[in-house]
């Protein structure tokens, strides 16, 4: 499934993607570029919360958790 | 309901820091770094001042000056708050960047993470747009060696063009060579020549057009191509606080202004949108960083984060998440529990027996009897009292917390709970701030400042008082210590006392999301905001360090408060009770007065003008009560909770009241200090007045509802 893209929320745990666009703009967008996701960033989808959300990932050594409704406006590329 | 800054308090954060020197040769210092690297630490350690520390993003919320001399000369150093970038989109970042900016330091000290260095490169890159005179400490190289993270100093050092020096500020290691650096870069003869950053030629064009017109007008005290691009970028809060700072408005120059439109019209005409040009120099300062992590880092161990995710998928694991969480708070509860029990019983003891010899003392001395009345059964029982019942679990709560704290487990506790809070329309660092109440709720309302937005703030200030803070806490245990376990004995009555002390932080929690949810559907109508939360590595508690932080900065300070309020408490009481009006005392005319409404709500009149007089203080509520009814009924000797208990039982206390007491107590007006703190905060008397309501009408209601159902199901 190389080069399939899909939405940083829909990634499943343990696997990882390669960041390909921001679907969100304004103060979100911001607070995302401001994490290290640019394009081509390697994202790590790391564990859910209890709930099942949100989850945690890992974005540039550090590990962040995000909400299912900042992960969906974010598009990956799977390996 | 509109929400502008002046009614929601974000005004408060001061935009402009006042800097006292105390002569013109001071040298002023910035402290800037991401959120969680240990700047707190490096300002401690070089400042001797004791800026609490913990193990989570945003903890520093006040801005802090302090001094320290190094060879011949005096530095002030500000510590700015933690930020992950100066690109203004909260107003920590617009607070970080004008300081760092128009603040006109003499040098700005970036504090980085070692075991992510990557990320805090970001931060180096942004502030080396602003200022030459960067120092980077690269922090925390203690943890990075443990995760085998080999850093080439040096070679960092070179590519950024700023000295980089390592650090472990928890152990003083590195702070001199620090500040022998801090030294050399703000001597204004030292000149400083950081690595140039820059874009696609497009943007570059479009910086040309406008630079030198820019230089011309504010001449050199602000990095013009750092404005040029801010231009380009119609970052309108620069442009406020640059205008502020020049005294006249840039683009009022005409000619400067039809350069800018020229040069946004040479961008947009590329196809670069302000989008777009964001982006652009966002992903080209974090290409840098991963560029200069590449050439200076090498990870060792590729696995070196392996413990932390393991630890992690068992604290916050879809099974065991939640019941770790609560059987954590459980343990900290029952080692306070049981471990309180004993030292309270000796302090009493101790306390009392002084109380016989001071008692003696007054009769050899041949003083009044008010006299001694009024000094040792009004004002030293009080005080007594509150230091006997708080003292100890004070004592072994908070360094237990802040172990928590240090681990950086707060965040995974906010990650645990997000759902709910997400689900309650509140923000996720909430539970951030609803820990923090644990130990004080006007800590925990100025850490509120964590939350960007103001709707979901001021639901966080709100709500903040829902859990029990310290001076709460042992109201709770010696309720539920003398009702509702008494009989067991040792270890199952701990264990109990324990489970029913969990419950009330439970049902706590509770109200606060019920609360928030409700206040999301009415006055502070809103969605939830986006939530980015960072869960920062494990690290190593200095236990040590812990329990004298705590013991001398936390349990003490409280300490100090409550004995400075239980004197006048003490006093007024003994008055009232011994100024008589009529037959009865002025203590017992006012409770009288309270009587038929506290009655209403499970309480007695004695009891609710404690909670009143109680104002100043949570701690002196318990202690009000025992002295108001001593003070009406013959004086007895006691020194343990059955004695009290007996005089609680022998004021006509059944279950119900000692339940309702317990729920009132959880769930009443905040103490006047944390009053004060959220008119400070909010800016705003109705949000003041609101958090006064809100908890209370809950508690009114909700122990009406206890009350009333006992008394209807003949329970008593």
């Amino acid at each position: 499934m190389a080069g399939e893209q899909i939405t940083l929320n829909s990634l499943p745990l343990g696997k990882r993607a390669k960041v390909k666009s921001l679907t969100s703009d304004g103060t979100i967008r911001r607070r995302m570029l401001d994490l290290g996701l640019v394009s081509d960033t390697v994202v790590e989808a790391l564990q859910k919360s209890p709930s099942g959300d949100p989850t945690a990932y890992h974005i540039r050594g550090a590990v962040i958790a995000l909400r299912s409704e900042e992960a969906s406006k974010i598009m990956v590329e799977v390996n | 309901m509109g929400l502008t800054s002046q009614s929601t308090g974000i005004g408060v954060l001061e935009h402009k820091l006042s800097i006292e020197k105390s002569t013109p040769v001071d040298r002023v210092i910035a402290l800037a770094g991401n959120p969680n690297v240990g700047k707190s630490t490096v300002f401690n350690n070089l400042t001797g001042l004791n800026q609490h520390t913990g193990n989570w993003p945003g903890k520093t919320v006040t801005n802090a000056q302090g001094k320290y001399t190094h060879k011949d000369k005096n530095f002030i150093m500000v510590d700015i708050p933690g930020t992950y970038s100066l690109m203004a989109n909260s107003v920590e970042e617009e607070v970080a960047r004008d300081f760092v900016c128009f603040g006109q330091p003499d040098a700005t000290v970036v504090v980085t993470d070692a075991t992510c260095l990557e990320r805090n490169l970001n931060l180096v890159l942004q502030t080396l747009e602003i200022t030459n005179r960067v120092v980077v400490c690269v922090n925390l190289i203690d943890e990075a060696a443990r995760k085998k993270i080999k850093i080439d100093y040096n070679k960092l050092s070179k590519l950024l063009g700023v000295p980089v020096i390592p650090t472990n500020a928890r152990s003083n290691k590195g702070l001199d060579k620090l500040m022998d650096a801090v030294y050399d870069i703000s001597n204004k003869d030292t000149s400083a020549h950081p690595i140039k950053i820059t874009y696609d030629d497009i943007v570059e064009e479009a910086i040309k057009m406008i630079q030198p017109k820019i230089e011309e007008i504010i001449g050199g005290k602000i990095n013009s191509r750092w404005v040029a691009l801010k231009l380009l970028d119609s970052d309108d809060t620069l442009l406020k606080s640059l205008n502020d700072f020049l005294g006249f408005n840039l683009l009022d120059n005409v000619e400067l202004a039809g350069l800018v439109d020229a040069a946004k019209k040479h961008l947009t005409h590329n196809g670069i949108d302000s989008d777009q040009l964001r982006d652009k120099i966002v992903t080209r300062l974090v290409k840098i960083a991963e560029e200069l992590s590449l050439s200076a880092i090498t990870f060792e161990n590729k696995q070196y984060n392996h413990i932390d995710r393991k630890i992690d998928k068992i604290l916050t694991s879809r099974v065991f998440g939640i019941p770790v969480m609560l059987t954590m708070l459980g343990v900290i509860f029952w080692i306070t529990i049981t471990g309180a029990n004993y030292p309270s019983q000796m302090l009493s003891t101790f306390f009392f027996w002084i109380e016989d010899r001071l008692t003696d003392f007054f009769v050899w001395v041949g003083s009044p009897k008010w006299v001694h009345e009024l000094l040792v059964l009004g004002i030293y029982r009080t005080v007594a009292w509150v230091v006997s019942v708080m003292l100890p679990p004070m004592a072994i709560f908070f360094p237990l917390f802040t172990l928590l704290e240090d681990l950086g487990y707060l965040p995974r506790v906010a990650f645990n709970l997000d759902n709910f809070f997400k689900k309650a329309c509140a923000h996720g660092k909430q539970s951030l701030t609803m820990c923090m109440g644990f130990g004080c709720n006007a800590a925990g309302i100025i850490g509120c400042r964590i939350i960007d937005s103001p709707r979901e703030r001021l639901i966080a200030i709100i709500t903040n008082n829902f859990v029990p803070c310290n001076g709460r806490f042992p109201t709770l245990i010696a309720i539920i210590t003398m009702f509702f376990v008494g009989s067991f004995g040792g270890f199952s009555q701990s264990v109990l006392s324990t489970l029913f002390l969990t419950g009330v932080i439970l049902l706590g929690i509770v109200m606060t999301l019920l609360i928030s949810k409700l206040l999301s559907k009415t006055i502070l109508k809103g969605l939830p905001s986006s939530f980015a939360l960072e869960l920062p590595p494990y690290r190593k508690p200095q236990v040590g360090k812990i329990i004298v932080r705590s013991i001398f900065d936390r349990t003490l300070f409280v300490l100090g408060r409550a004995v400075s309020v239980a004197i006048p408490a003490g006093l007024v009481i003994w008055i009232m009770g011994n100024i008589y009006v009529g037959d009865l005392s002025l203590l017992s005319h006012c409770a009288d007065f309270l009587d038929p409404f506290a009655r209403l709500i499970g309480l007695d009149g004695y009891i609710l003008m404690a909670f009143i007089l109680g104002f100043p203080a949570n701690e002196i509520v318990v202690p009000i009560i025992i002295m108001s009814y001593l003070s009406s009924k013959t004086m007895m000797e006691f020194d343990n909770l059955s004695q009290l208990k007996q005089l609680l039982l022998d004021n006509g206390w059944t279950w119900v009241t000692a339940l309702c007491v317990m729920l009132f107590s959880l769930m009443h007006w905040p103490c006047s200090t944390t009053c004060l703190t959220i008119k400070k905060e909010t800016q705003s008397w109705k949000w003041t007045f609101i958090s006064f309501l809100v908890p209370t009408l809950s508690g009114i209601i909700i122990c009406f509802i206890v009350a009333n159902l006992a008394r209807l199901l003949a329970l008593v």
